[in-house]
């Protein structure tokens, strides 16, 4: 997730990560890390990744912080349940990988480089 | 090609999407020009496959995916009078486990027989088997995200400084590499394959595609798809 600032709503942090805020603190799936103040209204970034372990790197020259995924158990999955995916069709209109739940799907990456 | 295998297994409930194809008329085909699919589900390398059953549980995550026989055929046509380096890439990509038939024959089956396919792994299997992220491959994520940034912003060298770091830090990755090399690489129908300097040309990466594939153990460009 790329930022221009330090400080974000829990709304955009869930739309950029994954991780939800609850009262439970920061929940992706079961997995929830507990947080000193569930309720702020505005989350500081730095201070919630570090307890989430989500390293954060700065391009000082440009202003921009990237925020990269969490992986406590050392595998690009943390569980087997799939994350939302959603991506522009070749006609830009979005499309959502949990729309076709009920069938089973074959997600297949290519790249035209 | 993954067209006629939707064709088929559509009618008993399977959907395909593809991701960053350059055009499919009939599936779901989706562009990922941030490369969340890396992020999220672990690609590493194209073409990489993920079954999603119905329920939204994974239950392979990404290993290489090939949809039909054919593929081999064209990778290769008219391959003797491609440059050299074409040439040795597609050798050496070619060199690996490839089985089509294999792989189609298993989609079938778990089409068909859903959980009780011998193909369908244990929750807790697909986070096993799900690519290794270390610290540092997380980190790499997040300077890939930063390069990408700031390359479509228009700032290239300051892409190239994010880039160089996330391979660094992330040497296995190859969509990482290609997607860097390919955007130095020549324009045109080469440009997918070349991957490299050009003649005389500059270039910013410590490492290019032949140089890198050929230096790659067995096995490990494209991993075998195991049971």
């Amino acid at each position: 997730m790329i930022l221009t600032s330090l400080e974000l709503t829990p709304a955009a942090f869930e739309a950029g990560t994954g991780w939800a805020i609850t009262p439970r603190g920061a929940c992706n799936g079961e997995r929830c890390v507990p947080l000193p103040d569930p309720g702020a209204d505005r989350l500081d970034v730095a201070e919630l990744a570090s307890r989430i372990g989500m390293p954060l790197v700065h391009d000082a020259g440009h202003g921009l912080w990237a925020l990269g995924p969490a992986a406590p158990e050392g595998r690009a999955l943390l569980s087997a349940q799939a994350p939302e995916l959603t991506l522009p069709d070749v006609e830009g209109r979005p499309f959502s990988l949990s729309s076709l739940r009920g069938r089973k799907v074959a997600l297949v990456a290519w790249a035209p480089y | 090609m993954w067209q006629a295998l939707r064709a088929e297994l559509h009618p008993q409930g399977l959907e395909v999407v593809t991701v960053a194809m350059v055009a499919a008329p009939e599936h779901p085909s989706l562009v990922d020009a941030a490369h969340v699919m890396g992020e999220l589900f672990g690609v590493v390398n194209i073409p990489s496959g993920i079954w999603i059953d119905e329920r939204g549980v994974i239950v392979r995550p990404a290993e290489p995916a090939w949809a039909a026989g054919r593929w081999r055929t064209e990778m290769t046509a008219g391959i003797e009078e491609a440059p050299e380096r074409l040439q040795r890439i597609i050798a050496r990509a070619l060199a690996e486990e490839i089985d089509p038939e294999g792989y189609v024959a298993a989609l079938r089956d778990w089409v068909a027989k859903g959980d009780a396919s011998a193909w369908a792994l244990s929750p807790e299997e697909v986070v096993r088997r799900s690519t290794p992220r270390s610290p540092d491959g997380a980190r790499a994520a997040a300077h890939f995200e930063l390069a990408q940034h700031l390359h479509r912003a228009g700032d290239a060298t300051a892409a190239v400084a994010h880039f160089r770091e996330a391979h660094r830090l992330q040497p296995e990755n190859w969509t990482y590499k290609r997607q860097a090399w390919s955007l130095n690489g020549p324009e045109g129908p080469l440009r997918r394959f070349w991957q490299g300097p050009l003649e005389g040309q500059d270039w910013p990466y410590d490492d290019e595609y032949a140089a890198a594939i050929e230096a790659t153990p067995p096995g490990a460009y494209y991993p075998p798809v195991r049971r």
